[in-house]
């Protein structure tokens, strides 16, 4: 019963979608009559679908055997948290996910948004409509979560195990739900389109939802990196895996265009370049999506792939991104300049950054969809990180030179010699860096100038507040202060792991002892365990930095028999300089034990600073609607007043 | 300045940047992509020693050793016409098992043996990495015979 109340949810839902979109249209066109109708639709369409996800999770926590795709990917014995992430962690439900947001987030902006004009409000919805349309026809005709089992299973086929993880059970919802704050932007950009509006209270409506999109990617990416990290047991934080860059592309183009929006709301320039990054932002969303889903491009992180779906969004990609792209030629032009201002000036080092930010998107773009054009011709090649990482760094360090100055100019026009006292003290500091990491015995040319412009960074983070009452500090310019300091302190992580990290990799006897970096290791036994829905041999090491206090490590190698995988469950000691790395290998035949060990100095500061990064555009968010609610209120105010005055 | 000029400025400074990012793109790209080979390719027309490049193929089944050293292993892949030892120091992938298939990642060495940095073994039961697939029909056979037997093996209400 709760399956079919669910489907028949979905399909009012998408009933729904069309209304929004037709009314939409329409009332654009002049029945503006219909606008009441376009918002209630909004709305119930956002309920409808929650309903809809309600009912999946209920199937899942009860484990609805008669349900395929409870079935399919759950398991009565599985640990409810898991039941739960069961949910989305398959195609069907995760695409149940994506459009549940979406429909949510569309009813949010027909209640609360009242600053756009209320016809680029209803391009917008009817904008949403559509796109939420494609995604309702593609989960009703080709993955329909709710499809029943023409006889009930007797027991689920569980979960790969290797999704069966706190951290990934919210690493993909996060991720969604940047997505979908992008398709939020997308749809706004259209709608400005359509009514040729590209004004500074459009962008300010726009700057909340591409603010929250941006501040789950960067969670989400974080998350998915630390994962990545601990539980491939590889070592590595970053592969520039196609699924990565597919999180990665968004991410870019979504900061290029919350600074972008930021100089629309508060300058009014950059009109066309900002309506063209919330289209980028978006194909990107659903350019990563398809990469992910088809699994058209080989993947560590592949798990659910299936071409004909891939081709479905495809279809999906070209039309909405085609549609949208040949609606900017044409109205493109239509759209007034918007303010001058001088090349030395905070948008001049906004525009440089965005520049910046595109150019490194392309590059990601090409390096993750070369294997593609190359198998055209029959020739497989794959790229990794020695394409990745010396030509995303040709850009990517003038731009951290640019972000250290930007925020210390003014609007408009400036000139640097006015700043040049903080500009030679954070130079002084880039440079003195660099001397002592040469010093200490040069590493790598990346690595050195990562640390050196990390140090120079994280200082001129702060200086936008120099002279100033820190009390009296907007908390839009604290977000910023945060965010740049974070992408500092992840730089330094980032650039300290390439720099220091030592390796060990060795076969021990059980009480021998080896030596990794600082840490003395002593493997102390080896023992059998299990687990709810696996059994394990577990390796107990005991571990000493520096001759310190002893800590315990007890890396797994896991056997999971539903599904039946084996995975090795690597074990971390954390420092607040770095972190002792853990994995146990096999036994080889004279008994001894592969042990693998990294030491990989200040490696947490390149997920502190993600945290850093989303708590700076938290706080930027929360402030910037708080002075909208304030403006609000002030408005209303007036008007009470004023109507009084009539009376 | 004057602001159209001004205007001019930015456009060049952004379609110089793109350009350059393209350019120095399409030239990374044509030295960095590491090119896949199966055993017959890799026999047949050797890569440069030292290139990095992927090897793909099944693991011939009884050639799995360990070295003394107790951490390097040795086993030879084999696409059904051609084969090619390999050697990799480290922890065996997930799955990692003789006669399934496996992707290396490495180069090859001045005396014919391909030195792995890296394996990318099949990630559960149904998976074959992408590179596999081109493999003759009769290893393809196997491979999915493979799988096959594990789904089975696993879902019992299955009608």
């Amino acid at each position: 019963m709760i399956a079919e109340i669910g489907l028949a949810a979905l399909w009012l839902a998408a009933a729904l979608a069309v209304l929004q979109l037709v009314g939409g249209v329409l009332a654009v066109r002049g029945q503006g009559e219909l606008a009441s109708v376009v918002r209630t639709s909004a709305i119930a369409q956002g309920v409808l679908a929650g309903l809809s996800f309600v009912a999946l999770l209920w199937l899942f926590i009860a484990t609805d055997l008669s349900v395929k795709l409870v079935a399919a990917n759950s398991h009565s014995a599985k640990p409810l948290i898991f039941k739960l992430s069961g949910a989305w962690g398959n195609h069907e439900g995760s695409m149940l996910l994506w459009v549940t947001v979406m429909a949510l987030a569309g009813g949010l902006i027909a209640l609360v948004e009242r600053r756009l004009a209320e016809k680029t409000l209803l391009a917008t919805l009817a904008a949403q409509g559509f796109v939420a349309i494609g995604f309702y026809a593609f989960i009703l005709m080709s993955s329909n979560p709710f499809e029943r089992l023409p006889i009930p299973a007797v027991e689920g086929n569980g979960l790969n195990p290797l999704l069966q993880d706190i951290g990934l059970a919210f690493h993909p919802p996060t991720l969604y739900f940047g997505y979908v704050g992008l398709s939020v932007a997308f749809s706004f950009a259209v709608g400005a389109l359509v009514t040729k509006s590209v004004t500074p209270d459009f962008a300010r409506a726009m700057r909340p939802w591409v603010l929250g999109a941006w501040v789950f990617l960067t969670l989400g990416i974080t998350a998915g990196s630390y994962w990545a990290y601990y539980e491939l047991g590889w070592g590595g934080w970053w592969f520039w895996d196609p699924v990565e860059n597919a999180s990665l592309m968004p991410w870019l183009a979504a900061t290029a265009l919350l600074h972008s929006v930021s100089v629309l709301a508060a300058r009014d320039a950059l009109r066309t370049w900002t309506i063209m990054l919330g289209v980028i932002a978006f194909s990107m969303s659903m350019l990563g999506t398809f990469l992910v889903r088809s699994g058209i491009l080989t993947s560590v992180h592949a798990f659910a792939v299936d071409p004909e779906r891939g081709s479905f969004i495809l279809v999906l990609l070209s039309l909405y991104i085609g549609g949208a792209l040949a609606l900017f030629a044409l109205r493109a032009n239509s759209i007034s300049e918007g303010e001058r201002f001088k090349l030395t000036s905070r948008e001049g080092a906004l525009v440089f950054n965005n520049v910046m930010l595109s150019a490194i998107l392309g590059i990601v773009l090409l390096g993750t969809l070369y294997p593609l054009a190359t198998e055209a011709f029959d020739v497989r090649v794959s790229v990794g990180p020695p394409y990745f990482n010396p030509v995303g760094a040709i850009f990517t360090l003038p731009m951290l030179l640019v972000m250290a100055v930007g925020p210390l100019l003014r609007w408009r026009q400036d000139n640097l010699t006015r700043i040049r006292l903080p500009l030679v003290g954070v130079a002084v500091v880039m440079l003195a860096t660099l001397a002592v990491v040469v010093l200490l015995g040069a590493y790598s040319l990346l690595a050195d100038l990562g640390l050196a412009i990390a140090a120079g960074l994280a200082i001129a983070a702060f200086l936008p507040l120099r002279g100033r009452n820190l009390l009296r500090v907007p908390l839009a310019t604290w977000g910023m202060v945060v965010a740049h300091f974070g992408i500092a302190v992840a730089l330094f992580g980032m650039a300290s792991e390439s720099a220091f990290s030592e390796e060990k990799l060795a076969a021990v006897s059980i009480g021998d002892t080896t030596q990794v970096g600082p840490w003395d290791v002593k493997l102390e036994g080896v023992v059998p365990v299990a687990g709810p829905n696996w059994t394990a041999i577990e390796g107990h090491v005991i571990a000493r930095y520096d001759g310190g206090k002893e800590v315990v490590l007890d890396p797994q190698s896991r056997n999971f028999w539903a599904p039946p995988q084996e995975t090795n469950e690597s074990q971390l000691a954390t420092r607040w300089n770095g972190q002792l790395y853990a994995v146990i290998g096999n036994q080889a035949e004279d008994g001894r034990w592969q042990l693998r060990l990294w030491w990989k100095p200040f490696v947490t500061f390149i997920w502190y600073g993600g945290m850093l990064v989303a708590l700076g555009g938290l706080l930027s968010l929360i402030g910037r609607l708080a002075t909208d609610l304030k403006r609000r209120r002030a408005l209303r105010r007036r008007e009470l007043r004023s109507g009084e005055a009539v009376a | 300045m004057k602001a159209k000029h001004q205007r001019l400025v930015l456009i060049v400074i952004a379609l110089v940047a793109l350009i350059g990012a393209s350019l120095l793109a399409v030239y990374a790209l044509r030295n960095q992509a590491s090119f896949f080979y199966v055993p017959k390719q890799m026999v047949e027309s050797p890569p440069d020693v030292g290139q990095a490049v992927r090897l793909g193929g099944m693991v011939q089944a009884g050639t799995l050793k360990t070295l003394p050293d107790g951490v390097t292993v040795e086993f030879i892949v084999g696409d059904g016409e051609q084969t090619v030892p390999v050697r990799f120091a480290g922890i065996l992938p997930d799955l990692f098992v003789e006669g399934s298939g496996v992707v290396a990642e490495g180069r090859l060495s001045a005396d014919g043996t391909f030195v792995a940095d890296n394996l990318l073994a099949k990630h559960d039961e149904n998976y074959v990495p992408r590179e596999l697939e081109e493999m003759t029909e009769h290893q393809r056979k196997q491979v999915v015979a493979e799988t096959i037997e594990g789904t089975a093996a696993k879902a019992p209400g299955a009608p």
